[in-house]
């Protein structure tokens, strides 16, 4: 991979650092008076989807890190790990590990197409739709005529995630779901 | 994608500005110090190591010569101090490359001035006057501090005794810098990063900050001497508002076989860093060599003043054209 010096780095560049891939954040110059000029940088760290802070000298350079993001749609799992497929029309698939999934576990649907980030070519982590459409398979039983506000209740979606629903949703209902909050939007 | 052809700044701020430009320029009237106008080009450039200047080919009537964007317009204004020219002031275009961020602009706008005569002291005195006046609210008292003082009380360390295996140390911890890089530093690197992530943050919070006593390692233009404590230091200070350097002031350098040997020091080190030479402004040498009356001298980033005076997070937002959008 190509070396990138600190006036290369933009939001969103991958890196690595300390064996890790990272992506940067954030890069700010910082100049005391009259001396050396350092760079700043928050770096995501791709493995753990932690964000801290490095500092280099401007100037000094990071090797780049063989890290992309693919579309692929959710197949299957076998228990141990969770089966994608790309959605380019090779039937190419890959397989991902727990601790690469982690979060989107819950959010799992066949069919549906989830981004994998790549690093060098091994799945490091799974990112769902930012919307998806799930089926409520327990919950207490609705309340009639309550269309408006008023109160909420978990409800259990087919992918196994508990989520805040009105009191009106129904087990058998189609719910839309934003992943990034976790939040009900509406019904299906 | 339709190109953002729009200001940086607003229209409204851009007349802030040019109202707050007028003030300062009143308040140099008032005190008899002129206003003059030098070259953005120069034969010679800023030697200084941490400094990467740009340069242009031109066709001159000697034939094609390389010319140097100044970072600064101070060689120049010092050939005119030389000829007796008495206090004089500028605003001036000046060029670091590389440098862009909140608070950098690859092109920017210095005010630098002047003053024969002037301890560094008077000047001090002079420059926090200045960015009171500027200022919409008084900056709050000026509280002077010692180099060796910050370290100190921030880091309980001695820029001047303390080994530098402990400063390297303290450097990579305090800084988030990885010990590795570190390893073939000098003190001042570590200084350098101290200053600018541990110390800096903290300066001209509700004051003023007045910082002198530089290492005489970091003196660049200034005159050295011994302070206190017996330690060499540079003639220098720096001023600090809301975290933010404001501007950079010296006892002025004129021993020109001194400053001739800063210069080739200066390249000697680029050698060494594999950074490119710059040429020596031949110049400034021989108006040195001629006279240069003992100066006091201030260079204050106007866009970053402005910056402060009207409460905008990002240099970017008190200029008309950004380097990302010029």
């Amino acid at each position: 991979m190509a070396n990138y010096s600190t006036n290369e780095f933009k939001a969103g560049l991958k890196v690595m650092l300390d064996g890790d891939p990272c992506s940067i954040v954030e890069n700010e110059l910082v100049k005391p008076g009259k001396g050396q000029a350092f760079n700043r940088v928050k770096l995501r760290n791709l493995m753990t989807g932690r964000v801290g802070e490095r500092t280099f000298k401007s100037g000094d350079s990071l090797e780049g890190a063989d890290v992309m993001d693919l579309e692929m749609e959710y197949l299957y799992t076998d228990g141990d790990m969770w089966h994608f497929m790309k959605t380019d029309g090779s039937f190419e698939q890959y397989a991902v590990e727990k601790k690469a999934l982690g979060d989107t576990e819950k959010w799992l649907k066949e069919q549906v197409p989830y981004t994998l980030t790549l690093w060098n070519d091994k799945a490091i982590s799974v990112t769902p739709p930012n919307f998806i459409e799930l089926e409520v398979v327990e919950t207490d039983p609705g309340l009639k005529g309550d269309t408006a506000q008023g109160g909420s209740k978990p409800a259990t979606l087919s992918s196994g995630a508990v989520v805040r629903v009105p009191l009106f949703i129904n087990q058998g209902e189609v719910l839309k779901i934003d992943t990034r909050s976790g939040e009900y939007v509406s019904r299906a | 994608m339709t190109l953002n052809w729009q200001p940086t700044a607003t229209v409204g701020t851009l007349r802030e500005r040019a109202r707050l430009i007028a003030t300062v320029r009143a308040f140099f009237a008032a005190r008899d110090i002129w206003e003059v106008e030098t070259p953005v080009l120069g034969q010679g450039g800023s030697t200084d190591v941490h400094l990467v200047s740009l340069a242009t080919l031109a066709r001159t009537d000697k034939g094609q010569r390389k010319l140097w964007l100044q970072t600064s317009p101070e060689f120049h204004m010092k050939r005119l101090l030389a000829a007796d020219s008495g206090p004089i002031f500028q605003l001036a275009k000046s060029f670091r490359d590389g440098e862009v961020g909140a608070r950098h602009n690859i092109e920017f706008t210095m005010l630098e001035w002047y003053r024969p005569g002037f301890t560094l002291a008077q000047l001090i005195e002079e420059t926090t006057a200045l960015v009171a006046h500027v200022l919409p609210q008084p900056p709050g008292p000026v509280v002077h501090y010692r180099y060796r003082e910050l370290f100190h009380r921030h880091l309980e360390v001695d820029p001047f005794t303390t080994s530098l295996d402990t400063l390297r140390t303290l450097a990579a911890q305090r800084g988030n810098m990885s010990a590795h890089a570190l390893a073939e530093e000098g003190r001042d690197t570590c200084l350098d990063l101290l200053m600018g992530m541990v110390i800096e943050p903290t300066l001209g919070q509700q004051e003023l900050s007045v910082v002198v006593d530089y290492p005489a390692s970091q003196a660049a233009l200034a005159r050295r001497h011994q302070d206190a404590d017996g330690e060499w230091v540079a003639s220098r200070f720096e001023l600090y508002l809301n975290g933010i350097e404001l501007a950079n002031g010296y006892d002025e350098l004129t021993d020109a076989e001194e400053q001739r040997q800063r210069f080739d020091a200066d390249n000697a080190e680029r050698r060494r860093l594999g950074l490119p030479e710059v040429d020596v402004d031949v110049h400034l040498l021989a108006a040195l060599e001629q006279g240069l009356p003992a100066s006091s001298g201030v260079a204050l980033g106007l866009d970053r003043l402005i910056q402060l005076a009207l409460g905008k997070a990002r240099l970017e937002e008190v200029l008309a054209f950004s380097t990302a959008n010029c």
